[in-house]
């Protein structure tokens, strides 16, 4: 996805270490509810801590979240 | 004037703690109460209720601790539960314990509070944890933002607990404040206004619930908001709420719901510039959870860790459980000699000496010496959640899981069932989607719970000295086992459908504290200890008696009443190699819990001084005592789990199926495993 000039891409796309800033969720409403309530707003940053297989560790702020692969696949990001 | 009056004018103070999972909620509560807990049931579901008590001063002071939860929504049974508590019990304080290192999204529930007008006492949990990572809260301008008193404290030293107790008393009589009013913008305000217009006109809503709070939650599509709308207003409600919704939808381009949690979001950013300093240091990132993390979710070491924390696990529950259990054994044999002797030497009628020594002793008493694994498998458990490892073991999981169709978090429930299979089918709550969390109840009696383990030591003691901790992991794999295949059956034939989204968040590692993971493993095998008390001593007097009747029988022989329900039995059982009338009857029995499998034996046999260990030497080999193993692992959940199974799939079609599902895929195994080893000639 490319708005203007800035390019945003799915979390998954970032390897271990690699920081983002979410700017925005694509999926059901339910599950954009649920990653509110975890705290992935727009606008925060998230790291990825772990990217190898399966599910990701990503840091928000001082938490870490175990998100599983389609779930960040729908989180789209500016990486910073 | 009378006591009585004094006692009137004494006013309970009723508090309630509200937190997100893993704010130190429950370290707190512990700290509050003490050893003063009560767990029970919240009326109608099975969530967890507990309830505490302290004194301070001349004031006796209730404290409920709420279920931990992220928001206030009605997307699952603990929110619903938690915000019904404080909207209709209007406890007189609200303690809102939050994660200092987390605060944004900690107050993203306190925002929802705030708007249900509770009345607020902030914790500031874990400051020296927010220290520590250079997190400077400015504790003044949070509580004048809020206009709530803020207290940090430190629940794992107890520290601060003196202020926050004298917080919540100094404003425990002081109306709750409304007022508390996020700006949600110009267009969602003006629908909001409307709604709360209409909401004014019914009393019967706008006195139960807070009018601002009820628009809100109907914008936002609150499922039960929207039942008690539809119970008691009419139509011309619903229709203005589907009109504002899609009105603000078409304008603002986004669901209301989405809108109004970013607008949360954004107000809770602004308090944070405002009141929070995050003082950058040099690349200090990895905190040593992190570390450690990078090595036990390790792709290749990440499995044969757990592989050896469970076996970890194992040996400390039974290598010192063993010595423990004999101590207990040799007390009740002793106890049933000298209760023997003097009943004898009054001349008591035998029939009462028979209560006592092949009843009570012989029954409850052969449960009764399993105490002290099963409490070390609950300590070992209780270590495992409260040091945060068992979080990552989800992780670890997710590829196993994967394979079969649900994720990760479908593992937790799975370990819990080692403890007792109740509390494992409670825990699959957490799991969103419905098909996944009735695959996880279904396979949780599976998991070879502390109720069973009486069978296993007894049995794999008598006939496997050698190798008694090996058989008894084979029967746990076993178990494991057989659940991943049901899972795979079930997802492949009746579930069909993709994996659901997984995401959980993963404490950091803490040193549980001693007072903590006592307090849990007794919650737990408190239980343990009422049901030797209760139903297995109801079941084992009524086995007694059976085996007395009818009238001028052989005390425990074939042709008592016990003997013939046991031989009506036992010949489908023959084929697994324990054909007798007392495996059969103990069976049957057992089904109403695990432990009188053991308390049968102990009745129908009449342990003398001989002791049961020698009983089963004489009447198994070690090939039949294995499928008896088996037999009772597999065979028909306990009575309590198929409760639970009943009230938390809502089913009886389910609960049947469980039951005639696990009984005939007992038998085949038990039966397979017979004949299969008289095949490869062992005995």
């Amino acid at each position: 996805m490319i708005v203007g000039k800035k390019v945003f891409i799915p979390l998954t796309m970032l390897t271990i270490g690699r920081k983002g800033i979410i700017v925005n969720i694509v999926g059901g409403e339910g599950m954009r509810r649920r990653l509110l309530e975890l705290g992935f707003a727009k606008g925060t940053v998230v790291e990825v801590l772990k990217n190898d297989f399966g599910p990701l560790i990503v840091a928000l702020g001082e938490s870490r979240m175990v998100l599983g692969f389609g779930m960040a696949q729908k989180i789209m990001v500016e990486e910073v | 004037m009378g006591e009585i009056d004094v006692l009137k004018g004494k006013k309970e103070i009723e508090i309630a703690l509200v937190g997100n999972p893993n704010s130190g909620k429950t370290c707190l509560f512990n700290d509050l109460t003490g050893a003063r807990q009560h767990v029970g049931n919240w009326p109608g579901v099975t969530v967890e209720k507990k309830e505490g008590r302290f004194e301070k001063g001349d004031k006796s002071i209730k404290v409920i601790d709420l279920p931990g939860t992220y928001s206030l929504g009605a997307y699952s049974e603990d929110e619903v539960i938690a915000r019904n508590y404080i909207i209709n019990e209007k406890p007189d304080v609200v303690v809102n314990v939050v994660d200092s290192t987390n605060l944004e999204r900690n107050l993203y529930l306190t925002i929802q509070l705030l708007e249900m007008n509770a009345n607020i006492v902030l914790a500031l949990n874990m400051i020296d944890e927010a220290k520590n990572k250079n997190i400077n809260i400015n504790i003044n301008a949070l509580s004048d933002f809020l206009n709530i008193p803020v207290i940090p404290t430190i629940a794992t030293r107890k520290e601060g607990l003196n202020e926050l107790i004298d917080k919540i008393l100094s404003i425990s009589n002081i109306k709750p404040k409304d007022g508390f009013i996020i700006d949600y913008g110009k267009e969602i305000e003006e629908e909001i206004k409307k709604l709360t217009g209409i909401i004014l006109n019914y009393p019967e809503i706008s006195k139960r619930y807070p009018v601002r709070w009820t628009a809100i939650k109907l914008l936002e599509k609150d499922s039960y908001i929207f039942n008690e709308i539809k119970k008691t207003t009419n139509l011309e409600t619903l229709s203005q709420v589907e009109r504002s919704r899609r009105y603000l939808q078409e304008i603002l381009g986004d669901d209301p719901e989405i809108l109004i949690a970013d607008m949360r979001y954004g107000y809770i950013s602004g308090l944070i510039k405002e009141s929070v300093r995050k003082l950058q240091t040099s690349e200090e990132r990895y905190t040593i959870s992190d570390k450690i993390d990078k090595f036990v979710t390790n792709r290749y070491l990440g499995i044969p860790i757990f592989l050896l924390i469970m076996y970890g696990l194992f040996q400390f529950t039974f290598k010192l459980g063993a010595p423990l259990t004999d101590l207990i054994q040799k007390f009740f044999d002793f106890t049933g000699s000298w209760l023997s002797n003097i009943l004898t030497g009054i001349k008591t009628p035998e029939i009462i000496i028979s209560f006592f020594k092949d009843g009570i002793i012989g029954g409850v008493g052969s449960v009764l010496v399993f105490i002290p694994p099963i409490f070390l498998m609950f300590f070992a458990l209780s270590l495992l959640e409260d040091s945060g490892y068992m979080a990552r073991i989800a992780y670890i999981m997710d590829r196993l899981m994967h394979s079969l169709g649900l994720h990760g978090k479908s593992f937790i429930p799975m370990l819990l069932g080692f403890g007792c299979n109740i509390p494992g089918i409670m825990a699959t709550r957490t799991l969103e989607n419905k098909n996944d969390r009735l695959i996880t109840i279904l396979i949780n009696p599976f998991m070879s719970c502390t109720a069973r383990l009486p069978v296993y030591v007894l049995f794999a003691g008598a006939l496997f000295s050698k190798n008694q901790g090996l058989v008894i992991f084979s029967i746990y794999i076993l178990g494991i086992v057989l659940a991943i295949l049901t899972a795979k059956l079930l997802k492949k034939f009746l579930f069909r459908g993709k994996t659901s989204p997984f995401v959980m968040e993963l404490p950091p590692y803490r040193i549980p504290t001693l007072k903590g993971v006592f307090i849990h493993m007794w919650e737990k095998g408190e239980a343990f200890v009422k049901k030797a008390g209760t139903i297995i001593l109801g079941v084992v007097i009524l086995i007694w008696v059976l085996s007395h009747l009818p009238f001028g029988v052989e005390y425990a022989s074939q042709s008592s009443y016990i003997g013939k329900i046991g031989s009506f039995v036992s010949p489908v059982l023959k084929p697994a190699g324990f054909g007798t009338w007392q495996a059969a009857a103990s069976l049957i029995f057992g089904v109403l819990a695990k432990e009188v499998v053991i308390g049968t034996f102990g009745v129908v046999y009449g342990v003398e001084e001989t002791g049961l260990a020698k009983v089963i030497q004489q009447n198994f080999t070690p090939l039949s005592a294995y499928a008896f193993m088996v037999m009772t692992l597999i065979y028909i959940p306990c009575a309590a789990a198929i409760g639970a199974i009943k009230r938390e799939t809502n089913s009886w079609g389910w609960t049947g199926f469980s039951v005639g599902y696990s009984l005939i895929l007992g038998w085949i195994m038990a039966v397979l495993i017979y004949q299969g080893g008289r095949l490869l000639g062992i005995n």
